[in-house]
């Protein structure tokens, strides 16, 4: 087990800076996920720490041993591929037991090994099978169990789940999770699925354009985003641009662009480090707002008309138009139809305070 | 920065670097230097005479290629474009099998080939002959000889490339543009010009210009039909003959840069255009024949056309049996025996061309095996600066037309060079091996390349997570994955090589003498029957080897994906 330590890393291809200045610390045992979307350099920050780039610029550390340049083949980490990268033509065995074989362990240590890893991934049975028999969500397996038998480091995943289809994804989720809490490996995982980071880390590093936005837990992340960009990518939100208005220690108002709402809000000082931030936006989430039928009491209480009604079962998502370019998004849980509102109804929406959160925009 | 990825990629480079320049680079640059020589002494005088009015009949050699070529490629198409349409498109009694049979040229070498047919449809050619009796003539009613037997020859065996360039393409067509164009209210006929035909172009036009290479480059046919009749790729051989170096090597350089434009214009075209179909899962699409007259045409064009493509075959089997001296003046074969297979094996003389073409093929293709799969390896896995360099280097063996590579091979190593290790090569053994490895480099490199491109780059990075360095992970990952596709290019140049033609008549020596030079000194000798029975060995082998790689290696190739 290791922890992790990026300092100052720099990735280059030719022109395009793929991570910029990245750095980041990965405690032991720690189930860490890298979230963005394509493109962020999320890929590229795994595939440094497993060796198959190496930084323009930057060090990495495996505790305190500086992995910077040090082959792929001498790191002992273990790698999940996207496309599980699964040799086609050898068994299940025998692809499990590579890594051991290059590491020149004796027959019955290997079989004792493989068999006791398939085991675990609940193989067992299908050691003999040629990879292409397999289903994707046993090819899966097949690939993690390979990874975790060199008894790695850290283990690495990219993106596994992408290529499953949705029952299986929940699935595995809960397996991938199982397997490194038995095994309390230090685990990196990439991913674009919010779901998946905010189910299974512990801790999350949201990337976009090469630089990483924020590192915090899902809970974090989620309550308390930094900027607009992670507001807008984990969950959902109603996100608009706002302007100052009077800012005082307590109390806040900002005033809504293009329109005349004003929005009060509450937060700490620490939130916004500056508020003549460049451009400043008000986030709240669909299922903080409160919708009724009758004015309610309050700061920033607008009336407005319902445009879309969407049912998805658990929950209820109404759109509610309430100016000419402002829509509010509003869940509710359902709670059976009486209580569910149609389109073209005439509303009152409340944005309450102390869920509104007040963020700069992303830096360029 | 020379971190331990490029020291590898050097590694590799320096061996294929030095055997491409030494093998395919300075013996065309020598070729060069020679075509400019007139005396010792560096002129244009070769090309004057070229293209000047003193010797005509180059102008006239490179005209006649250059139409023979076009019709070539016209009757090809016309034979194998159609013939994919029914084979593909409808469903009839035989379909299968009449499918199977369409491919048979291909298992014919060239000269044999030509000889077949020769003995088929030529002046005292067993067809013409056969309807001269039977309808009691008084002379034969045709005959081929001279163009029309060129021409007939090559759209026999070049029709294979359109039809299987065809056939692969309807195959990869989503049946649902079609059907699309139809919901969309198009009638048939513009459905097929609409829809269909421009998808195909892509692959037309790459067959029709490599129908038209190989056609520029024949010669066997020529050679033993032409007659008076004088082609480019024969000139060349003549004026080696005659003994001048300089005019052939200038006719080398004019039939090679006719040879690499096409190539060129071809690799444009192919980059230009590609229409790769994105729909997955693609199902055959044939509409049954319900119509009985239609449907019995169909199957009498399928049996007709059958017993047309295998009368060649039929033939060199039956010449085969013909016993020396069984067959000289006599209007049909006097008499049926093994003999000709049984000298096969007691005389040492007429085993021994045998002999000579089986070893020196396996020594070429041992080479290109190795070399052919380091030289794809590196060409598709490694980066590097000069990329597309290397690229054209190893397919120029491909462009160049058998004779120039012969003749390029003569110029460099009649002389004492670095490369032949300081002796000279030309009258020795080892320059026909090396000419073998030259000419079926490139089917091997890109037959492997094939391979190599599906390799997804993460499984040998799966490997070297693993803990596995680099030498590891090619021998246990990349060759177990890459052997099917290599060893089914490396066979095919197997038996290529066994029936090599245009190479061997340039460079071989009476120790090293092969099978195709041995087929056309008994020809010479008119002992008809002991040429056949050297050509059925070549027919045998290639049909071995088509059928190991479609049995094992293509299913194999299958399981492994």
């Amino acid at each position: 087990m290791s922890s992790v330590q990026l300092t100052n890393i720099t990735k280059k291809f030719k022109d395009v800076t793929a991570v910029e200045d990245l750095n980041l610390t990965i405690n032991e045992g720690e189930f860490f996920t890298f979230l963005g979307p394509s493109g962020c350099g999320k890929t590229t920050t795994l595939r440094m720490i497993a060796g198959f780039y190496y930084p323009t610029a930057g060090t990495i550390t495996f505790n305190d041993r500086d992995m910077t340049k040090v082959p792929p083949e001498k790191r002992n980490t273990g790698m999940v591929f996207q496309n599980y990268a699964l040799f086609p033509h050898m068994s299940v065995f025998e692809n499990v037991a590579f890594g051991l074989k290059v590491r020149k362990l004796n027959k019955s240590d290997i079989k004792r090994k493989v068999m006791d890893v398939l085991e675990k991934v609940r193989l067992e049975q299908y050691y003999d099978r040629q990879v292409s028999q397999l289903s994707g969500g046993q090819q899966q397996r097949v690939a993690l169990a390979r990874a975790l038998v060199i008894e790695p480091d850290i283990l690495l995943l990219d993106e596994p789940l992408s290529n499953l289809d949705a029952r299986l994804r929940d699935q595995m989720r809960t397996e991938i999770l199982r397997l490194q809490r038995d095994f309390g490996i230090t685990t990196i995982y990439v991913t674009h699925d919010q779901v998946e980071a905010l189910t299974m880390s512990d801790r999350i590093a949201v990337f976009n354009m090469g630089k990483c936005q924020q590192v915090g837990t899902p809970l974090d992340i989620y309550n308390n985003p930094v900027n607009d960009f992670v507001a807008q990518f984990i969950g959902e939100t109603n996100l608009f641009p706002v302007e100052p208005e009077i800012t005082d220690e307590q109390i806040k108002v900002y005033k809504l662009k293009d329109s005349n709402f004003k929005i009060h809000a509450k937060h700490k000082k620490s939130e916004i480090s500056d508020d003549k931030h460049s451009g400043l936006y008000m986030s709240i989430r669909p299922e903080a707002v409160r919708l009724k039928n009758e004015k309610m009491e309050g700061n920033n209480v607008v009336e407005g008309v319902i445009e879309i009604v969407q049912f998805t079962g658990a929950s209820v998502h109404f759109f509610v138009r309430v100016d000419k370019s402002i829509t509010v998004r509003i869940t509710r849980l359902n709670k059976g139809p009486h209580t569910y509102f149609n389109e073209g109804d005439k509303v009152f929406v409340q944005l309450p305070e102390e869920h509104i959160r007040i963020v700069p925009k992303a830096g360029e | 920065m020379m971190n331990a990825e490029n020291r590898r990629t050097a590694m590799l480079l320096i061996p294929i670097s030095l055997v491409l320049i030494g093998y395919v680079l300075y013996p065309s640059i020598e070729t060069i230097i020679e075509s400019f020589k007139s005396q010792d002494a560096f002129s244009f005088k070769n090309y004057e005479d070229f293209f000047g009015s003193k010797a005509s009949a180059n102008l006239e050699a490179l005209w006649n290629s250059v139409w023979i070529s076009i019709l070539s490629v016209f009757f090809s198409a016309l034979i194998g474009v159609p013939l994919a349409f029914i084979f593909n498109r409808y469903d009839f009694p035989g379909r299968k099998f009449f499918s199977s049979v369409a491919i048979m040229p291909i298992v014919l070498p060239s000269l044999v080939g030509v000889m077949a047919f020769m003995f088929l449809y030529g002046e005292a050619g067993l067809v013409p002959n056969a309807i001269k009796d039977l309808f009691n003539l008084s002379e034969v009613p045709f005959s081929i000889g001279g163009v029309s037997g060129i021409l007939i020859v090559h759209a026999y065996t070049m029709y294979p490339y359109f039809y299987m360039t065809t056939s692969s393409a309807l195959r990869n067509l989503d049946p649902s543009l079609e059907e699309a164009a139809f919901n969309l209210g198009s009638n048939r006929f513009k459905v097929f010009w609409k829809v269909t035909f421009p998808l195909l172009t892509p692959g037309l036009v790459a067959a029709s210009l490599l129908v038209f290479m190989v056609s520029m480059a024949s010669f066997s046919a020529p050679f033993l039909l032409a007659g008076g009749f004088r082609v480019l790729s024969l000139q060349i051989y003549f004026s080696k003959i005659n003994g001048d170096l300089e005019m052939a090597a200038t006719q080398s350089v004019i039939l090679s840069v006719v040879s690499i434009l096409f190539l060129l214009f071809m690799r444009w075209f192919q980059e230009r255009k590609d229409y790769r179909m994105a729909s997955k899962g693609i199902g055959a699409h044939r509409s049954e024949v319900n119509n009985p007259i239609l449907k019995w045409t169909m199957v009498t064009i399928g049996i007709l056309s059958m017993i047309i493509l295998l009368l060649p075959h039929a033939t060199l089997l039956i010449l085969s049996l013909v016993p020396e001296g069984a067959w000289t003046w006599q209007t049909y074969p006097t008499a049926f025996s093994l003999e000709n297979f049984k000298l096969l094996f007691e005389d040492p003389n007429i085993w021994d061309p045998v002999r000579n073409s089986l070893v020196m093929s396996f020594i070429a293709c041992i080479g290109v095996f190795v070399f052919g799969i380091i030289t794809s390896y590196t060409l598709v896995k490694r980066k590097f600066v000069g990329k597309n360099l290397l690229d054209i280097l190893v397919m120029i063996p491909w462009a160049l037309p058998a004779t120039v590579v012969g003749m390029n091979l003569i110029l460099a190593f009649n002389e004492k060079s670095i490369f032949s290790f300081g002796s000279i090569l030309v009258g020795a053994y080892w320059i026909l091996p090396l000419a073998y490895f030259i000419r079926f480099l490139p089917l091997v490199v890109r037959s492997t390349n094939a391979v190599l491109e599906q390799m997804d780059d993460s499984l040998e990075e799966a490997a070297k997570n693993l803990g596995a360095k680099w030498f590891y992970t090619f021998r246990r990952v990349v060759i177990p994955f890459i052997l099917p596709g290599v060893l089914s290019g490396t066979l095919l140049a197997f038996v290529q090589a066994v029936g090599e033609f245009p190479t061997s008549v340039l460079l071989y020596t009476l120790d090293n003498r092969p099978i195709s030079i041995e087929i056309m000194n008994q020809l010479r000798m008119f002992n008809i029957g002991q040429a056949a029975a050297y050509g059925m060995i070549q027919v045998a082998l290639i049909s071995i080897v088509i059928f190991i790689s479609d049995k094992f290696l293509g299913i194999k190739a299958e399981r492994s994906l």
